[in-house]
């Protein structure tokens, strides 16, 4: 069996209103409602909305043999219930077939894997809640980390919380002369699978598709389903991982996108001996090949796949140092606000808008970044973050003070 | 190739940037191994080398000319008898006005008579010295046939272009280093504004120190955007300068340092200075420099009631201006509008944070600092705030900031001076 995997990260984060210094003490409602509120609507009709129905339909018009995968954040969950119950029914719909796989994340789309332990298992216990919550009891049981990060010691992590397996990407300095196309192992903990992104073809579909300067524009099903075939007859697997806003946001409607997912399956069927699966049946049906060495984290972001879009400039160590020594200190306050925006303020797109290789990596920055530069950027987030700092220590003033009057 | 320039002041004898960016760009051309003539109204004989000086006040006009007589004539947009002085305040100008006034002569007599002597400022005869250098213009490009193209630095110099062009019939570059626009925001010296216009469309092209300017150039001169090309200014010395020099408070402080005027945008900077005092008292401003907007910004200090926490120092120079940039924590340039702003890029090169107004044309190339809209004076103190808290940023900028500036040489801008030369010739032949 040879069999393609497609998996979609469904995220959109709570941003930062501009908050000015003179708000720190003063106002501690931090979030961008009119801006979070407009992309969600924008984007539900671009392409959550367009593209639910598209699944849908082609999940009717294939029966069992058409299966996706998604990952969605709890950030985006928040915001569609509040914001686009729509969206929500949609998703409902599509878990419903049967035919569409979830997998757990952590709750606020965090960085906590690379700093805490705790703090990373509460939030993916706090996703796994959610989404049982919201479709009926469905208990994912394949990980997928914040940004695809993933290294040897995530991994175990991960494995400990009894999950199958984990995605991430098929970096080239992980792989060397190795392919993605196979189930790999965790090594140090070798029961483990790890799925590995096909960066190539899934970036044909997700970057390259609409670029008219591309050699191979346009993409055709039949030109794409030529690839798979000439891949190597022996590799099982194609993981084609994306952002879902691919369809109809990043690559607009015009591009073509739609109807290239509408014909794909078809062609598949017809003109190669690809399957579709999810991530738990290619897990289910696959042994791995070997283990993968992974000692420094890897991700899906930029040239390099490492963490440099989130961290390693000063200011983004800096707002993340500071963040993160608040752990302790807010969980034990039990305060259900200050540990809602406390999740929120983990979310990684604040400090990819902190990121200077911008000035380089330029263009993909700029276009996700509700900011000018990753100076107002940070600027905003720390006249947050002081504000919460200020909170968290009232907190606990206030409760030393009833701990003493009782 | 050989360029004829025309400016109006060179080091060491400069009174603003003009001066500064005219021997960057002669120093960028040497390196290129492209011969320049260099025209000033005044030579004072301590210039160094660089070029070939051609100083005005030397050259005698031949009056029997026929053609300068019809230049004259249509040189008419040089309002002779206004009493235009760029530069001065309503106060300093009627001082100025009134003495001229009583002592007025007759312009065109003195424009044509054998000798001249320019001051080279920009004083209350300046018209009339402006009138005068258009002649030599016209003069030196009919002595002098070893030019292939004229090259005009402001508009002092522009009807000196235009004459040497109409003389000469070589193509015209004129370089616009501000406007009146900058200068006076809506309320422009009509006069001035009529030499600007008529030497950007006299040109052949127009050369703007920033897109900001070439904006300008475009919508408020009419000047087709195609025949307009941006060249950002450099610096002459990027090292990065570590001084010695102490700061006897314990407060953080932050500076504005530059002409009082409107075109600096010093209110702004006073109204972010109260805004962050009001939160955090260990903070000292200090606006240093001097103009016609002095006097009030005192009063706005003291009718805001920060007198202590902020101080005005007068016109700095010399050493002073090094050990005010070292002594800073946060450099703020709130700029209404200017053309380009060499100061940010001073304050970078002795490791101080700058913030910087998005109307100016150094925000286009300065990566490493914080741009704001200059009214936008909650975006100001917010940015003062966080440099003066969040330490890692400015620590950032001292990283980044001396590699950025390594990048901007004289040496690329002439080169793409010279590209732009090549394609007006070559549109000629």
């Amino acid at each position: 069996m040879r069999t393609v995997c497609f998996y979609f990260q469904v995220h959109q984060p709570f941003r930062i209103k501009p908050y000015r210094f003179f708000d720190i003490g003063e106002d501690h409602h931090y979030w961008n409602d009119y801006l979070n509120r407009l992309v969600i609507r924008k984007v539900a009709q671009k392409c959550y909305l367009p593209m639910n129905s598209l699944l849908l339909e082609l999940i009717e018009k294939h029966g069992s043999k058409f299966k996706v995968a998604f990952s969605i954040s709890g950030m985006f969950l928040d915001q569609i219930e509040a914001y686009a119950p729509e969206v929500l029914e949609s998703f409902q719909r599509l878990v419903a077939t049967g035919q569409v796989e979830l997998l757990n994340e952590t709750y606020s789309h965090s960085l906590a894997s690379l700093k805490s332990k705790d703090e990373f298992v509460s939030l993916v216990k706090k996703h796994q809640q959610r989404i049982q919550h919201l479709f009926q009891g469905y208990t994912p049981k394949v990980f997928r980390n914040t940004e695809l990060i993933y290294s040897d010691q995530i991994g175990k992590m991960v494995a400990e919380l009894g999950y199958d397996g984990m995605l991430t990407e098929g970096a080239k300095h992980i792989l060397g002369w190795k392919s993605p196309n196979y189930v790999y192992s965790n090594s140090l903990a070798p029961e483990f699978k790890v799925l590995l992104k096909n960066f190539r073809l899934s970036d044909d579909i997700a970057f390259r598709f609409g670029d008219n300067t591309w050699g191979d524009f346009p993409l055709t099903t039949s030109k794409f389903v030529s690839w798979l075939n000439a891949l190597p007859k022996e590799e099982p697997v194609v993981n084609l991982f994306m952002d879902y806003e691919t369809f109809g946001e990043h690559q607009w409607a015009e591009t073509g996108i739609f109807e290239f997912m509408k014909y794909l399956p078809e062609e598949i069927f017809s003109n190669s001996n690809f399957t579709f699966s999810t991530p738990s049946e290619v897990l289910a049906s696959l042994s791995p090949v070997s283990s993968i060495h992974v000692p420094t984290p890897i991700s899906w972001a930029d040239e390099e796949r490492d963490l440099t879009a989130w961290l390693g400039n000063d200011m983004q160590d800096e707002a993340f140092d500071r963040l993160y020594e608040l752990e302790k200190q807010v969980r034990s306050t039990c305060d259900p606000e200050l540990i809602r925006d406390w999740e929120y303020l983990q979310t990684s797109d604040h400090f990819y808008y902190i990121c200077t290789k911008f000035f380089s990596d330029g263009s993909v920055h700029e276009y996700f970044s509700p900011y000018d530069t990753p100076y107002d950027a940070f600027i905003n987030y720390m006249n947050v973050l002081s504000d919460f700092i200020l909170r968290v220590k009232q907190a606990h003033e206030s409760r030393a003070t009833t701990l003493t009057k009782a | 190739m050989k360029v004829l320039m025309f400016g109006w002041e060179f080091p060491p004898h400069i009174s603003g940037g003009l001066g500064t960016a005219c021997y960057g760009l002669v120093q960028g051309m040497n390196f290129h191994n492209q011969e320049v003539i260099f025209v000033v109204p005044k030579l004072w004989g301590d210039e160094e080398p660089v070029a070939d000086f051609v100083n005005a006040s030397t050259v005698s006009i031949d009056y029997r000319e026929r053609r300068f007589k019809k230049l004259w004539k249509n040189l008419t947009y040089i309002e002779v008898n206004s009493y235009l002085v760029p530069y001065l305040g309503p106060k300093e100008f009627k001082k100025y006005t009134s003495s001229v006034l009583q002592g007025s002569t007759d312009m065109q007599e003195s424009v044509f008579s054998n000798s001249f002597e320019f001051s080279g400022k920009y004083g209350k005869n300046l018209m009339e010295e402006v009138a005068r250098y258009a002649l030599v213009g016209a003069q030196i490009a009919r002595d002098r046939q070893d030019f292939d193209i004229i090259h005009a630095h402001d508009w002092l110099a522009y009807p000196a272009g235009i004459a040497a062009k109409e003389i000469s019939g070589k193509p015209l570059v004129v370089h616009v280093h501000a406007t009146e626009y900058d200068r006076s925001g809506e309320s422009v010296n009509f006069p001035v504004f009529e030499i600007e216009r008529a030497g950007m469309h006299a040109a052949d092209h127009v050369v703007a120190v920033s897109q900001l300017t070439k904006n300008i150039c475009v919508r408020k001169y009419g000047i087709p955007a195609e025949k307009v090309s941006v060249l950002h200014n450099a610096v002459l010395d990027a090292s990065i300068i570590t001084s010695a020099y102490q700061k006897k408070v314990p407060e953080k402080i932050v500076t504005f340092l530059g002409r009082i005027t409107f075109q600096k945008g010093p209110e702004y900077f006073v109204e972010a200075a109260k805004k962050v005092i009001d939160r955090d008292p260990n903070v000292r401003f200090v606006m240093a420099g001097s103009g016609d907007l002095l006097t009030k910004m005192v009063d706005r200090v003291a009718e805001l009631r920060i007198g202590t926490k902020f101080h005005f120092t007068g016109f700095l120079k010399g050493d002073d201006v090094d050990h005010m940039y070292a002594i800073s924590d946060v450099y703020v340039m709130p700029s209404v509008s200017e053309p380009f702003g060499i100061a940010p890029l001073e304050a970078v090169r002795h490791n101080t944070p700058v913030i910087i107004s998005k109307q100016s044309g150094v925000a286009e190339v300065l990566n490493n600092a914080i741009k704001i809209d200059f009214w936008d004076v909650d975006a100001m103190a917010d940015a003062i705030f966080g440099l003066l808290h969040y330490e890692s940023m400015a620590r950032m900028f001292k990283e980044l900031g001396g590699d950025e500036l390594k990048k901007l040489k004289w040496e690329h801008v002439a080169a793409k001076l010279v590209t732009v030369y090549e394609k007006i010739l070559a549109q000629r032949t």
